[in-house]
């Protein structure tokens, strides 16, 4: 069997909300998986219920054949995992917090040492500093040495690039990237849309559903319609103009610009720009654009809502 | 194992790079011991005493010369009993003796006569003291009178005979810092071991770390292990220090083994840290903690019998004090280190403790969860 990760018809209730509703995935081994979708949507709570720490309601989840419910205590020790808010021990030193967590899971700093190397020799220069006086990106540098000391086979990482910096997280998954070489399967969850593109496959979660699992190519070719991006002296006025627009078939505002599709299948360029003129915007400039996965999980979104 | 001493080595390195905690082990025994023993020392030295004299007799003066040189009365003198009830109204008087006239007279003549008191009872205790020593005052002056009148009544002459020494076993000399310095030993290794232990685990709880720590191979008793062992070495330390305060300053007598009283108090810390984990399991913050723990210190503390003996409580507060851990080891402290006392003395006790210790630790365990 290829797959790591096995989630079949998984469903968690809170009070009376499915904060997770018949979730299905196979993650294979050895992948880098993204779990994609802004906050609330339930991804922490599928990664606690894959780190053990939740039970499910329904449903089956099983990590390298291991039953989460049944057979936790092993899987304990073959998880690394990194909760979404830092939870080492801000009063140990960085090299205290190491040594502990490699104790506990009956190793030893020094054993696993090539595995962490990288990425505990950045922070290195601090290690006698508390892990409370640490920078956002030295911390989450921490918290994932800490994570990998045991050499886990499987990684779990609820939002490790929130709260971070750019740099540290372009960093961080470049770290990522290279610690695939040493057969783990990373489970990653985050709401920014920019960083599934770097993830080998990517689920889009959204009010405890899943709208797709696919790779991040794959999803923006399965964006069917062409994709205009639209820009003028006011955004917020064509933004409002064309809500009203009678071939809107949905317009969100991207930073400076607007994302627009048409419900024709081919949309006529000259005929939005003569409504909007119309309607007094100035200097509009309309251009076909590829759809980034924001655009897809946008789109994927008022799919699922009708 | 390793495990294990790793948590431990933990714990002991947080605790003391905390800056609060130092002080807290060392500063608060020293605090509780001095302040505490010697404000609730129920040694009363200045009873304030109004007499009223109707009588105004050589004998009447005797009696209030008798007042007049105890120790423990100021004794000034009032017209009337409406002025001295005044004096009571205004705080100023704690006792007020009346001396009817004809005091003397009914004596001589009567061969029995009678006196008021009227106690300011606002401070019951102080009260029951004051009536205590006046009582006794006028017990030797009345066998004064009989020995006097010896002569002419020969058949009550016999009673004179009889004469109460008062000999008071293990505190002879009624020191009250020896009775509450054992009492205040016991509320501060109480106070260490059940809210430092209690808070602890919260704040894992509260900082998250207990969610890094629950996606550990650690196991349950691992951890339970790790965390209480720590706070059970603090608190048989902050033990010692306080009985050697308490030794050097109070001169507490160390009668029994020291060493079958450190072996009662691990017993007895056993139960207090496992109350302090069931705490923490049911309390999502260290607030949380602190206001159960608080409802649970004071009732227990109170009925403990520090301040008054809790022989002397109703029949239902006796009752509720088997709930009590904290009067089985007042009562254990203080026959080992007052009087003496030997395992065979102190075996109810111990076994209520150890049937305690097992439960609640048992329950702690149980209760405590390493997931939702």
């Amino acid at each position: 069997m290829s797959n790591s990760i096995e989630i079949s018809s998984l469903t968690k209730v809170y009070d009376n909300t499915k904060a997770l509703n018949d979730i299905n995935l196979h993650i294979k081994k050895n992948e880098l998986f993204g779990l994609i979708g802004p906050d609330g949507a339930g991804k922490t709570t599928l990664i606690r219920i894959i780190a053990t720490l939740l039970l499910p309601d329904s449903g089956t989840i099983t990590v390298e054949n291991l039953d989460v419910v049944k057979d936790y205590k092993s899987l304990r020790k073959i998880y690394g995992y990194m909760p979404g808010r830092f939870s080492l021990y801000q009063d140990l030193t960085v090299i205290e917090n190491l040594n502990f967590f490699a104790t506990v899971f009956g190793t030893t700093v020094d054993e696993n040492y090539d595995l962490i190397k990288d990425i505990y020799s950045q922070i290195e220069p601090f290690k006698n500093r508390r892990a409370g006086q640490l920078s956002g990106g030295m911390k989450q540098k921490l918290a994932l040495s800490c994570a990998l000391i045991h050499k886990p086979k499987v990684l779990l990482l609820d939002e490790p690039t929130t709260g971070v910096d750019a740099v540290s997280r372009k960093e961080f998954w470049e770290m990522l990237k290279n610690l695939q070489k040493n057969d783990i399967t990373i489970f990653v969850s985050t709401p920014y849309m920019d960083e599934a593109s770097l993830c080998d496959r990517i689920a889009l979660i959204q009010k405890g559903k899943i709208l797709s699992v696919e790779t991040p190519e794959n999803i923006t070719k399965q964006f069917g319609k062409q994709l205009l991006q639209i820009n003028s002296d006011n955004k917020y006025k064509v933004l409002k103009d064309l809500r009203n627009y009678e071939f809107t078939n949905s317009v969100n505002s991207f930073g400076q610009f607007l994302h627009y599709t048409d419900k024709r299948s081919v949309p006529e360029v000259q005929s939005i720009k003569n409504y909007l003129n119309e309607k007094g915007n100035s200097n509009i400039n309309i251009k076909e654009i590829m759809p980034n996965i924001e655009d897809c999980f946008m789109d994927l979104m008022i799919e699922d809502k009708n | 194992m390793r495990t294990i001493i790793s948590i431990i080595k933990k714990e002991f390195t947080q605790v003391f790079r905390n800056k609060t905690m130092l002080p807290i082990i060392f500063v608060i025994p020293l605090v509780q011991l001095l302040v505490l023993v010697y404000a609730a020392s129920l040694d009363m030295k200045s009873i304030n005493l109004l007499v009223v004299d109707k009588d105004l007799t050589p004998l009447s003066k005797e009696l209030e010369s008798k007042f007049t040189a105890s120790p423990f009365f100021i004794v000034g003198n009032s017209i009337s009993v409406s002025e001295a009830e005044k004096e009571i109204l205004n705080n100023n008087a704690d006792v007020i003796i009346v001396i009817p006239q004809g005091f003397e007279k009914n004596i001589t003549n009567e061969n029995s006569s009678e006196l008021q008191f009227l106690f300011n009872a606002i401070n019951g205790t102080k009260a029951s003291i004051a009536n205590g020593y006046s009582q006794r005052i006028v017990y030797d002056f009345n066998q004064n009178i009989i020995l006097n009148s010896g002569n002419l009544f020969p058949e009550t002459a016999e009673f004179q005979k009889i004469n109460i020494e008062n000999s008071f076993w293990y505190n002879p000399r009624l020191d009250y810092k020896i009775y509450m310095s054992s009492g205040i030993l016991v509320i501060l290794v109480t106070i260490i071991s059940l809210i430092l232990s209690g808070m602890n685990l919260v704040r894992e709880k509260e900082s998250g770390t207990i969610e890094q720590i629950n996606v550990t191979p650690i196991k349950k008793y691992q951890f339970i292990i790790g965390k209480l062992i720590p706070f059970l070495i603090i608190a048989l330390f902050e033990l010692a220090f306080g009985l050697t305060i308490a030794k050097i300053l109070f001169k507490l007598p160390f009668e029994g083994s020291l060493l079958l009283l450190f072996g009662s108090a691990i017993i007895y810390l056993i139960t207090m840290l496992s109350i302090g984990l069931l705490m923490s399991v049911f309390s999502e913050t260290q607030q949380q903690l602190m206001f159960i723990a608080y409802f649970f210190v004071m009732v227990f503390i109170l009925m403990s019998g520090i301040f008054t003996p809790a022989e002397t409580m109703p029949q239902w507060a006796q009752k509720l004090n088997y709930i009590n851990p904290i009067s089985y080891f007042m009562k254990i402290v203080r026959m080992i280190l007052l009087k003496g006392s030997g395992l065979k003395d102190i075996i109810n006790e111990l076994l209520a403790l150890v049937i305690y210790g097992s439960l609640t630790l048992t329950f702690a365990v149980v209760k405590y969860r390493k997931r939702a």
